[in-house]
């Protein structure tokens, strides 16, 4: 019931993002449009730019919830986030060394590529480093280790811009934004957010065992060393096609499972589909509310995310302080 | 005694260069219960984990006539319900939910949709751990007798024929201390072999039927409590003495160091 709801709230804002911007449409005139009716600049305004920045919210909104919600399972610790493992910071990396390089205005598809590669490859050094049967602490440790080593390797990478609107250029892209993007970004970026969604909702009851910790779910007949890789995969898929689109739009992973849990419970298992479901209406109102603060420059979407996101993060830390001094376990 | 069960031979887990058990042989009939004693480190929660399946290890396990090797994860699991210590339960789901989770081997994998003869026996295991009042209650604002309780049933729900439980009575009041052996006691009069882990010599005196005594990895003693809970064998296992009695029919047995 509650997760209807959130889906209808979910599309009302989908609509809602389609209307918004300099020109400002009503939702009959979007609707209009969408189906080939109205004026020919209203169909292009809707059908060729907002649509895809709208499709695109809806999916890297819904992938973020839904990659926060896994892993705060998989990790049993709410303060979990696909940012923990250095996913989205190494597609990020990525992402800016094809731009560094020019790579990017020669082959458009490069971007793209580049990110979703590099989420792939912090995802294998992880497990590499952190062993198949590795423990929680270590995972979140060589995270750490990568997200730091991305962050790295991206301010080498603005340091050695060759000129000044290079490394503007890439600053901007690094704040994380929906703007300008077409299907084409769409037809790159929804395959591996699918593939990736998939497989974290093909675990879910696997992750409801672990409820019980690792040593219970394997008893249960629960291979968790697979399980733990499943998720992990599940995150880089979706997560580097995510941000290889959109840069880095950070927290919506985080806050979606907690504003889901009062509506649904704790239930690790059912608790995807509607942090999902906020995710993906959280970036849709994010990225509507960008279009309509008056400002003399674009607010980008991450920066909003972020601004809104790491206060709400403190909160939980300082909410949980007591539980979380007892280390994790 | 009934033919063995589960048969260990040649049982050994090795972490690095260092044996936690090594070469424990044993075999137990179904309908028993054997209480796991030794000192601290003496690899009982190793021995458990082993014939769970969660450590590697070396010899052979037999389980009602199969090599438990060649089990599938989940036949194994299926056949051993294990209780780890501690009880910890990471989210705070209703008692019903986690008690349903014993049911995830036999494929419902999902507490809210519960096939008829699953549902039917997470009913029978919150009865039977006397949970019925509590079963739509957060598992994490229970006490911790009640957790001990729920980890019971949920371990109970799996109806497995071998039952694994790790101290399932430390920090335990004594009132629930005697719930939760006579509970484990039913579980094996039902027909399951239990392997209970304990440090309460007086409760694995008066409720097991056979005892385990493991000392630096190795399997020292095993047989009715009267042989195996011995003033020698707790003197070699422990360097202590017991006040030895007997009340109501049943044996009492008290450690004792002499002054």
């Amino acid at each position: 019931m509650a997760t209807l709801a959130l889906i209808a709230v979910t599309a009302v804002l989908a609509v809602l993002s389609l209307g918004a911007g300099p020109v400002a449409l009503s939702p009959d005139t979007v609707t209009a449009a969408l189906f080939g009716a109205g004026t020919e600049p209203q169909r292009i305004i809707v059908q060729e730019i907002r649509l895809p920045r709208a499709v695109l919210a809806l999916a890297i909104g819904a992938i973020l919830g839904l990659s926060g919600a896994a892993l705060q399972g998989l990790l049993r610790n709410p303060l979990a986030s696909p940012a923990l493992f250095g996913a989205p910071q190494a597609a990020a990396f990525g992402a800016v060394v094809v731009i560094a390089t020019g790579l990017a205005d020669a082959l458009s598809f490069a971007l793209p590529v580049a990110a979703i590669a590099a989420a792939f490859a912090s995802v294998f050094v992880l497990l590499a480093v952190a062993g198949r049967n590795a423990n929680l602490l270590i995972l979140i440790l060589a995270g750490l280790a990568l997200s730091a080593l991305a962050g790295a390797g991206t301010a080498l990478a603005v340091n050695l811009a060759p000129n000044p609107y290079a490394a503007l250029e890439i600053t901007f892209w690094l704040l994380g934004s929906l703007e300008d993007r077409s299907f084409q970004h769409v037809a790159l970026a929804l395959p591996f957010i699918l593939a990736g969604a998939a497989i974290l909702l093909a675990n879910r009851n696997a992750l409801r065992t672990l409820s019980l910790g690792e040593e219970a779910a394997q008893s249960l007949g629960v291979d968790v060393g697979r399980l733990r890789l499943a998720v992990i995969a599940g995150v880089a898929l979706g997560v580097g096609g995510a941000v290889a689109v959109s840069g880095t739009i950070g927290f919506i992973g985080l806050v979606a499972p907690h504003l889901a849990r009062p509506l649904i419970g704790h239930d690790p298992a059912r608790l995807l589909l509607p942090s999902a479901a906020i995710g993906a209406a959280l970036l849709l109102a994010a990225d509507i509310a960008v279009r309509l603060i008056p400002a003399t420059t674009d607010i980008k979407v991450g920066v909003l995310t972020a601004i809104i996101g790491v206060p709400f993060f403190l909160y939980l830390i300082v909410r949980d302080r007591r539980a979380l001094t007892g280390g994790l376990s | 005694m009934s033919a063995a069960y589960l048969s260990a031979r040649g049982l050994g887990v090795r972490l690095g260069a260092r044996d936690l058990i090594a070469n424990v042989s044993f075999d137990l009939p179904c309908g028993c219960l054997a209480a796991v004693i030794g000192p601290n480190g003496a690899g009982k929660t190793t021995l458990l984990r082993a014939l769970a399946g969660l450590v590697p290890s070396r010899g052979e396990i037999r389980v009602g006539g199969s090599d438990a090797a060649a089990l599938a994860i989940r036949e194994r699991a299926l056949r051993f319900a294990y209780l780890p210590q501690g009880h910890a339960v990471h989210w705070p789901l209703p008692v019903r939910d986690v008690v349903a989770l014993g049911r995830y081997p036999h494929g419902a994998t999902d507490p809210a949709n519960l096939p008829r003869r699953d549902a039917e026996a997470v009913a029978r295991a919150i009865a039977a751990a006397d949970l019925g009042s509590l079963a739509d209650r957060p598992v994490t604002e229970l006490s911790g007798g009640e957790k001990a309780r729920v980890a019971l049933a949920r371990v109970l729900a799996v109806e497995a024929s071998v039952v694994l439980a790790d101290e399932p009575i430390a920090s335990l009041d004594p009132r629930y201390q005697l719930d939760v052996m006579a509970l484990l006691r039913d579980t094996a009069l039902g027909g399951a072999l239990v392997l209970v882990v304990t440090h309460d010599l007086g409760l694995a005196a008066r409720f097991a039927d056979r005892v385990l005594v493991l000392k630096d990895g190795r399997l020292i003693e095993s047989g009715p409590p009267s042989a195996a809970l011995s003033p020698e064998v707790l003197a070699h296992a422990f360097h202590i003495g017991a006040f030895r009695a007997e009340h109501d029919g049943s044996p009492v047995l008290v450690p004792w160091v002499a002054p």
